[in-house]
């Protein structure tokens, strides 16, 4: 476990804004993960997508890390943000763009 | 198996006795649901750990039994 621990340390570390998800950003395989993406990609975001689905490993490894229990999981300068649900919640009162610009990451609205 | 919306709210309330909580089965399917919950217990929190209060209360169900719960937390007034 602590193998993966640290590579999901590395990920989030490397990359201002990592997305845990199921599927790619181009196929995403759930609804959920959909959702997040479309969310980022609405703001312009560069962002590293991981497929959860590739690696069972990483898939519950991940839910421990971050003791959350579902995927996607969006992380932002190594900090757990949300998954589908907060993130939204975010997105739709301003707080996820309020949020990026704090972190100084430029963002489209 | 599937959860129902009763024996999630059953969960819930074991560790919130206070909360007002309202739970859409949105897909009518016993798989899908959305669930408001209003408590006292979440002042002082983050969303995130509000959310991982409810995850606790579901006691690992959540992403397993449970497929997909989409979930609003709330700080009720006094």
């Amino acid at each position: 476990m602590s193998l993966i621990f640290d590579q999901i340390r590395k990920e989030i570390e490397a990359n201002d804004v990592v997305l845990f998800m199921k599927g790619n950003e181009k196929f995403p395989m759930c609804g959920f993960s959909a959702s997040v993406v479309q969310i980022l990609n609405t703001l312009g975001l560069t962002f590293k997508a991981i497929d959860v689905l590739q690696d069972s490993e990483l898939r519950e490894g991940i839910k421990t890390f971050t003791n959350w229990p579902t995927i996607p999981q969006l992380y932002i300068k190594g900090e757990f943000v949300g998954g589908c649900d907060i993130v939204r919640e975010m997105y739709q009162t301003g707080e996820l763009q309020t949020f990026l610009s704090d972190k100084g990451i430029r963002c489209a609205a | 198996m599937a959860m129902t919306a009763v024996q999630i709210k059953e969960f819930i309330l074991q560790t919130f006795p206070d909360a007002l909580i309202e739970i859409k089965d949105l897909a009518g399917d016993n798989d899908h649901f959305s669930a408001t919950v209003t408590s006292k217990a979440f002042q002082g929190k983050t969303r995130i750990q509000q959310h991982q209060m409810v995850y606790e209360a579901l006691q690992g169900h959540m992403g397993t039994r449970l497929h997909a719960l989409s979930l609003k937390t709330q700080v009720s007034k006094e």
